[in-house]
């Protein structure tokens, strides 16, 4: 494991606000958020939906700016989207036109990597999640599972330091969303970065996080930041363990009784 | 959508039995075919039914003498051998397909950079829609009597009328295909690295295709049937102004032939881009949509 690529590859979230303008008012999706990301670790990000869990994900990925507060990578001021940081969308966001390799390569063509070169790191990335027999397909022939696996590739072929990934398997069935899990870690832990992981669900985050960082909506804050000393390598005897059902419980209370109750008028 | 030569005679709206405006989608029909326990008989099968069905309906009115003016399609089939013996009617053809090209192409490839423009600026759409929208309305031929005075009954004045028609047509397709891009998937180029260039020519581009497509089946159809029209009315040459030349002295197997030659062409260059569609944008997932 190369530790160089890691270098300095931490997320810092110093006081982060985020108001929407709306025809009914502003609305404050995120209110002093402040977090801290260390390298190689994975910390998941969890709440029921308006807790402004994947508001903070764009402010990071640099494709929304915060109203308040900064966001510093590797001690850098974030102002925009850039290949130091990857995303992975919940709508898979593959390229519909380009082969899988295509979707792959795009990052690697857009750097100036040349055409034979791209092909073979992406061939290599496809390999890690098993894809490698359909890179000449194309994405509307695959499966959501496989779409996301491509994503995921795609991600890393561009060898960011951090992997943001947004909901990334909240519309696949449960098997397909177990085995997307472990193929995240084994990725992981082949070539290790910072991951930021959105989801709603509760086992998930818990399963994959190094930190659970638990929120709560209106207006969307850090209600609690949970250690989760699993060891690694998870597997299925990790989701039967009594340790992953304690801390199961305990991140379910807190989204539970962290979530917008309807008050009586 | 397509307008065809003002309201044609009675007799010759028996033809758009034997002409199917559209044969079924071919997936569609491939579908229906790969159900189990169907019989299968091929859609070509009723399509060829369909055109000897109309033919013969038309043949018996015809002998039948209902109309003494209306001739058996033997007739018209002799006058169309006629035609195309003594070459005139490859002449005429020949004058109204460059025109129609000349035109169309320049009306697309002026569409695709004002289009592109009008989806991607905002000033740019302010700029140019109000006067798209404002043409828009106005049929073209009603631009005929100024058109006349302007530019003459020369090749000009037909080329721009056309012009103005697919570019109309194909301009609002381009601005729909470029403002309905995917933001999800500008976001996801962005996150790998693309600047506002990249953005334009990998993802604007090839995501506003099929739009494209569409508006060049439209602006097509609209390009051919202004362009008879113009024809029938200001011209020397062309399949418009052979139909008018033979109305006037009766010669209705030579009007039909022109019907049926115009109907026959409007229907091969749609296919055409049909076929440009289908082999370019087969990466679409038509069943998401």
């Amino acid at each position: 494991m190369t530790t160089s690529t890691l270098q300095g590859s931490g997320i810092a979230i110093r006081r982060v606000s985020k108001v929407f303008p709306a025809s009914s008012g502003p609305v404050q999706a995120l209110t002093g958020v402040d977090l801290d990301v260390r390298e190689g670790e994975i910390v998941t990000l969890v709440g029921t939906s308006g807790c402004g869990k994947s508001t903070l994900l764009n402010i990071v990925a640099g494709l929304e700016r915060p109203t308040e507060g900064e966001v510093t990578v590797s001690g850098r001021p974030v102002t925009g989207p850039g290949p130091d940081r990857g995303v992975i969308f919940q709508q898979y966001a593959l390229f519909p036109w380009l082969t899988v390799a295509g979707n792959v390569e795009f990052g690697l063509r857009l750097q100036g990597v040349r055409r034979r070169e791209a092909a073979a790191t992406a061939r290599r990335y496809l390999e890690l999640v098993d894809l490698a027999g359909f890179a000449d397909a194309l994405p509307k022939e695959l499966s959501g599972g496989m779409r996301q696996r491509v994503a995921i590739a795609r991600a890393y072929a561009v060898n960011p330091s951090i992997l943001l990934m947004d909901e990334p398997f909240g519309a696949l069935d449960a098997v397909t969303r177990v085995e997307l899990q472990d193929q995240l870690l084994r990725a992981w832990s082949a070539e290790p970065k910072t991951i930021v992981f959105v989801t709603h669900d509760v086992e998930e985050a818990v399963y994959l996080a190094d930190r659970v960082v638990v929120m709560s909506p209106r207006p969307g804050r850090v209600s609690e930041v949970i250690d989760v000393d699993l060891p690694h390598p998870r597997t299925e005897q990790t989701r039967l363990s009594e340790d992953f059902l304690a801390l199961r419980a305990h991140v379910w209370e807190r989204v539970f009784h962290g979530r917008d109750l309807p008050r009586p008028r | 959508m397509r307008t065809k030569t003002g309201s044609p005679p009675e007799e010759v709206a028996a033809l758009a039995t034997p002409t199917p405006a559209d044969p079924p989608d071919a997936p569609l029909a491939e579908a229906l075919l790969q159900e189990p326990r169907r019989r299968q008989v091929p859609a070509g099968v009723y399509y060829l039914a369909s055109v000897v069905v109309g033919i013969g309906i038309w043949w018996i009115a015809a002998v039948a003498g209902t109309n003494e003016l209306l001739p058996t399609p033997g007739a018209v089939a002799r006058a169309g051998w006629d035609g195309l013996r003594d070459g005139d009617l490859l002449t005429q053809t020949w004058a109204s397909l460059r025109r129609v090209l000349i035109g169309f192409l320049l009306g697309v490839a002026v569409a695709v950079p004002t289009g592109f423009l009008m989806g991607w600026y905002r000033w740019a759409n302010s700029a140019l829609e109000p006067w798209v929208q404002f043409f828009r309305t106005i049929p073209p031929l009603a631009l005929i009597p100024l058109v006349i005075i302007f530019l003459g009954v020369g090749e000009s004045a037909k080329i721009s009328l056309i012009f103005l028609a697919a570019y109309l047509s194909c301009v609002i397709a381009v601005v729909q295909g470029v403002r309905n891009v995917d933001r999800v998937l500008l976001n996801a180029a962005r996150v790998l690295g693309a600047k506002d260039r990249h953005l334009f020519v990998k993802v604007v581009v090839p995501a506003s295709l099929p739009y494209l497509f569409v508006g060049m089946r439209v602006a097509l159809g609209n390009a051919w049937a202004t362009l008879v029209a113009a024809e029938l009315i200001a011209a020397d040459t062309g399949l418009g102004h052979m139909m008018k030349t033979a109305g006037t002295y009766f010669e209705v197997p030579t009007v039909i032939v022109g019907v049926i030659v115009i109907g026959i062409l409007g229907m091969l260059m749609d296919r055409v881009v049909l076929y440009l569609d289908r082999r370019l944008t087969r990466w679409q997932d038509k069943s998401e949509s």
